[in-house]
């Protein structure tokens, strides 16, 4: 860093305070830059948020456990001393399937030489996550490095692995999981875990890699595996708050940004809502790319090329989230009490989980969507009254686009998602006593997030990486001066790791 | 044992002929053995109805790569192409959307339909043919080992290398999306109209067992693009005399050469003897015996149905089991009374010449696709239809016509039942309704229809679950993993037994590549100076 010690003081503002937001405006403020984080909302966090959705029942309003959070970001950040406790870690995964005994997924996988292999495989995109995106005509020194090291990590894998790698990371989940396991419950499950806030069903080719991706981000996350924070997901960003006002970072909320400020072709800062403008020599934007180019910036300081990339972005989400507020604990077949403070999964097969992505193609809503169901307050009593529960689905796949009658679509969904339920808790309906459905359009208006997309952007093979969002930007650097970007728009994607945080900060603190 | 030859190729299709050619003029002593009564493979004309010529496999030639046109000297052995003059769309509203093989009267008959689409197009033509530069020089290179430290291999990957940095910078960018992304999605970046998109769409999904929103398909719409035909880029046509006519002139190069071909003649298995082949036995009983088997059946008939398990490695066997052939389309071959009307087509215009499709929208398609996936056949099947008898007049008595019907998509394995005669004929209804909508009175006009189900493909030609290309062209299957990781250079695991099938790289398509490939890679192994 000493490099940079000269630009100590520099201002820097980062829009947005979700957790790559303040990851980003972490690592800048320790490198001993001057920042100031504005956030739209009231609260920060982002679509990282605890809210309350019935009377005295909070939840996680879209992620609801952590996964990939990577442990060295914890342990910079020390979000233990700031508050971040866990209501349980090494949480289970239980595949539910109508007829059939639940099944305890990472028992039932872990161990296997399939899945060693298949970890293996992810490690190579465990290094691509922290690497910025190279020039592919390799310019110059450091990225013509990185390019052979990642290509030498793929060689040191030996013949065999390699092939199998190479092979494998296009193809669909779908097949792989066919072509390698027997128990219909689990190849279900696992590719669920594929497919998990994507935009496409398991046939479809890139669904390995999403896959991949999926492992690489478990791996980060060290011995904490899937992880419940007390006080639901929000409390994370609520200590990452904490740590970056320690780290001398000033977080404003309620300041929405109406536009970025451009001298000479350069961002020279932003104006707020209210008509404020704040200077800045740097501005790092955790808004989506579209959000980001479109109407932040405005296409008269982008080439119409550019535009049109920004424009054509793959960014329609297909997860819809749930909330029922019961009135008490509801009992699923086959599981005890105990094990409904874990993860559970209803993707009986690859086939139906194929079939609940189909309709989402034409605008419909799936009869039979795939869920992925926690019950929070099994380990955390503080997110209800007391006796009282709260059940979190995630449902897919829902499509963007639901037409105009939104009411009757999220009537719909829950009542879609209800029958589902139903099966494997019965009776559960009977105790749910007041319920929120938030459709992919309902989350881009709560969250501002174009598409209602938790990754800020389809993640397949064509935004991927050196294309991610857009080649042009997919170096964290917009195509003009003082700009950048630091949100799951950018490589290496969403899924609550802060990685594109980490490393558009590092790029800030190269360049800038 | 018989008398002794140098190679024997199991398979009389083209590619089978096209490496056979290559060894013959290179001075080898080759045998082709087929097992049908007839050659040709998929690429044949058949009289199944009186004097009708049906070419009831493949129907158009297109991608035939102009270097074996030219060293296998085929127009001097009686091939002889026609280039469409057009085709079309038809929707069931009336409205028709022409494809010409010209750019710009192409441009006019989109701006029929709208304007934008009209401007887009250029753009399209030019990045869709910028792919196809980039592309068409590797069909006939054999694919690098990119774990291997030899030093072709090794400068193989550096000439790719090159020729991908070659690209500059965006474009590298725009190559890397374009293979990896969906028609669908593709399309949606240039135009607006359904008609425009789902004829366009129609294209990327031909042979495959995935829909146009699929990733990984919008490459295969260059498939329209990679033809050359007498110079014009992007041109279809059509061999006359049917596609028997292609692969009748291979193997009268083959025969000038010395090659010698043997019809029915079915290979029972490919001999090994100490870890390298001997030869094969004839399901008569009759063993041949060479030191060069190639196999021109796809892999899975290959390894797993005309070998012994024992001359092959056990993780070869399991990545061949794992390949994916999947079958997705039929067809129907039709003898027609006289010529059918379409009224949606205009008096006179070229399209009724060329191929004329049923498709509607991209998401008519994906449901077709869908379908397939359930194992039914597609409900609104995409049809590929057109009459050679209209270019080529041997083809049909005075008077009379013979229609070509491609549908896609239809499974191999139905959830219901199975393929037998009901089955069968439901699906060649499904498709005559289909075609009856658009032409009133072409029922009436039906002599003789074959249909022809994934399941007949199979065991007619011998493609596994009918298979068009012998093996999906999905991102794991191509160039290097094509067939199998470590065995894409035509090479197998045995000794002397090579690959030249379209289940190698580059795939299939009536392109010869493979066969020319495989031929290369041969001749290189024994010393001998390639023609190819």
């Amino acid at each position: 860093m000493s490099a940079n010690s000269g630009k100590n003081g520099q201002r820097v503002i980062v829009i947005g305070a979700g957790h790559n937001g303040l990851a980003c405006a972490f690592d800048l403020a320790r490198a001993g830059r001057q920042v100031t984080v504005l956030e739209a909302a009231h609260e920060i966090g982002g679509a990282a948020v605890t809210s309350e959705f019935a009377s005295g029942h909070r939840v996680s309003a879209c992620a609801h456990l952590l996964r990939s959070f990577p442990a060295d970001l914890a342990k910079a950040m020390r979000l233990d001393s700031h508050g971040l406790a866990w209501a349980g870690t090494g949480l289970s995964t239980w595949a539910l399937s109508a007829g059939a005994a639940p099944l305890d997924v990472g028992r039932a996988i872990n161990g296997t030489d399939f899945m060693r292999r298949m970890r293996r495989h992810a490690e190579v995109l465990t290094t691509l996550m922290h690497t910025t995106p190279p020039r592919l005509d390799l310019d110059n020194w450091p990225d013509r490095i990185a390019v052979a090291k990642l290509g030498w990590q793929i060689r040191r894998m030996g013949r065999e692995p390699m092939r199998e790698l190479l092979r494998i990371a296009g193809m669909n989940v779908y097949d792989l999981l066919q072509d390698n396991l027997e128990s219909t419950t689990l190849k279900g499950a696992l590719g669920f875990d594929a497919v998990l806030g994507a935009e496409y069903g398991p046939r479809s080719p890139g669904t390995v890699l999403t896959w991949l991706q999926s492992l690489a981000g478990q791996s980060l996350a060290g011995s904490k595996g899937l992880a419940q924070p007390v006080g639901g997901i929000g409390a994370l960003t609520r200590a990452m708050g904490q740590a970056v006002a320690a780290a001398g970072v000033t977080v404003r909320t309620g300041a929405r940004v109406a536009h970025m400020a451009v001298t000479n072709d350069r961002v020279s800062g932003v104006v707020l809502d209210s008509g404020e403008r704040l200077d800045a020599d740097v501005v790092v934007s955790n808004a989506d790319p579209r959000t980001t180019f479109l109407k932040l910036l405005g296409p008269e300081h982008l080439d119409t090329g550019f535009v049109r990339k920004i424009v054509h972005h793959r960014a329609s989400g297909k997860v819809a989230k749930l909330h029922l507020a019961l009135d008490s604990l509801p009992a699923f077949t086959g599981l005890d009490a105990q094990a409904l403070g874990h993860r559970l999964v209803v993707s009986p097969s690859l086939d139906e989980l194929e079939r609940s992505f189909n309709p989402s193609k034409y605008g419909e809503i799936p009869e039979r969507p795939s869920l992925e169901i926690t019950v929070p307050t099994v380990r955390d009593a503080s997110l209800a009254p007391a006796g009282k529960h709260v059940v979190s689905v995630i449902a897919q796949f829902v499509p963007f686009d639901v037409g105009t009658d939104r009411r009757a679509a999220r009537a719909r969904l829950l009542r879609n998602v209800l029958a589902v339920l139903e099966q494997h808790a019965p009776g559960i309906g009977q105790r749910v006593r007041s319920s929120e459905v938030l459709l992919p359009v309902d989350i881009e208006q709560r969250f501002g997030m174009t598409g209602g997309h938790w990754h800020h952007g389809a993640l397949a093979f064509d935004q991927f990486f050196v294309n991610r969002p857009v080649h042009g930007a997919s170096r964290y650097r917009a195509p003009i001066d003082g700009l950048y970007l630091c949100g799951a728009g950018s490589h290496p994607g969403g899924g609550l790791m802060g990685i594109a945080g980490r490393n558009a900060a590092r790029t800030v603190l190269a360049n800038d | 044992m018989e008398k002794r030859y140098d190679a024997i190729v199991v398979g009389a299709g083209h590619n089978g002929l096209v490496c056979a050619a290559f060894m013959a003029r290179a001075g080898m002593k080759v045998l082709v053995l087929e097992r049908n009564d007839y050659i040709g493979g998929a690429a044949v004309s058949l009289k199944l109805h009186q004097d009708f010529t049906y070419s009831n496999c493949s129907y158009v030639c297109s991608l035939l790569r102009p270097e074996i046109i030219r060293a296998l000297e085929l127009p001097r052995h009686g091939l002889q192409v026609i280039p469409y003059e057009g085709g079309c769309t038809m929707a069931r509203d009336g409205r028709h959307l022409a494809t010409y093989a010209n750019h710009d009267a192409q441009r006019r008959e989109f701006a029929r339909h709208s304007k934008r689409d009209a401007e887009a197009y250029d753009r399209y033509s030019r990045d869709v043919m910028r792919q196809c530069d980039f592309i068409k020089p590797l069909l006939m290179r054999t694919p690098p080992d990119p774990t291997s430290f030899k030093r072709r291999d090794i400068m193989e990957l550096l000439y790719l290398g090159q020729r991908f940095h070659g690209l500059g910078d965006a474009r590298m960018h725009d190559t890397i999306r374009f293979w990896t992304m969906s028609a669908a999605d593709f399309l949606d970046e240039y135009f607006e109209g359904d008609l425009i998109k789902a004829t366009m769409a129609g294209s990327s999904i031909i042979g495959t067992a995935l829909g146009p929103r699929s990733p990984g398909t919008a490459y295969v719409l260059l498939h329209h693009y990679m033809g050359d035909l007498d110079d014009a880029v992007g041109a279809w046509g059509f061999a006359r005399g049917g596609m028997g006519a292609v692969t009748a002139a291979m193997a009268s190069s083959l025969r000038e050469s010395g090659g010698e071909i043997r019809i029915e003649s079915g290979v029972e298995q490919i001999l090994v003897r100490d870890g390298r082949v001997s030869g094969v036995a004839l399901k008569s009983g009759a063993e041949i015996a060479a030191p060069i088997v190639v196999s021109n059946m796809d892999v899975k008939r290959t390894f797993l149905d005309t070998m012994s398990e024992r001359d092959l490695p056990a993780d070869f066997l399991q990545l061949v089991r794992q390949f994916k052939i999947r079958g997705s389309s039929g067809k129907l071959n039709i003898a027609l009374d006289g010529l059918p009307t379409f009224p949606s087509i205009p008096k006179g215009s070229p399209a009724i010449r060329g191929d004329m499709h049923i498709t509607e929208t991209m998401d008519e398609l994906e449901r077709g696709y869908d379908d397939w996936k359930e194992g039914r056949w597609s409900a609104k099947p995409y049809v590929d239809m057109l009459l050679p008898s209209l270019i080529d007049p041997t083809m049909a008595p005075d008077g009379k016509h013979y229609m070509s019907v491609f549908v896609q998509w239809a499974p191999y394995r139905l959830a219901d039942g199975e393929w037998d005669g009901p089955a069968r004929q439901a699906f060649g209804q499904t498709v005559i309704d289909a075609i009856a909508e658009h032409s009133p009175d072409f029922k009436s006009l039906i002599l003789h229809a074959e249909i022809r189900t994934p399941w007949d493909i199979e065991n007619e030609v011998g493609l596994t679950e009918g298979n068009i290309f012998q093996g999906e062209l999905t991102m794991d299957q191509l160039l290097f993993n094509r067939p199998i990781p470590g065995y894409a250079q035509y090479r197998s695991p045995v000794k002397g037994l090579y690959m030249c099938g379209s289940s190698t790289h580059p795939g299939g398509g009536v392109m010869g590549a493979p066969g020319a490939n495989a031929a290369r890679t041969l001749l290189g192994d024994i010393g001998r100076r390639t023609t190819a």
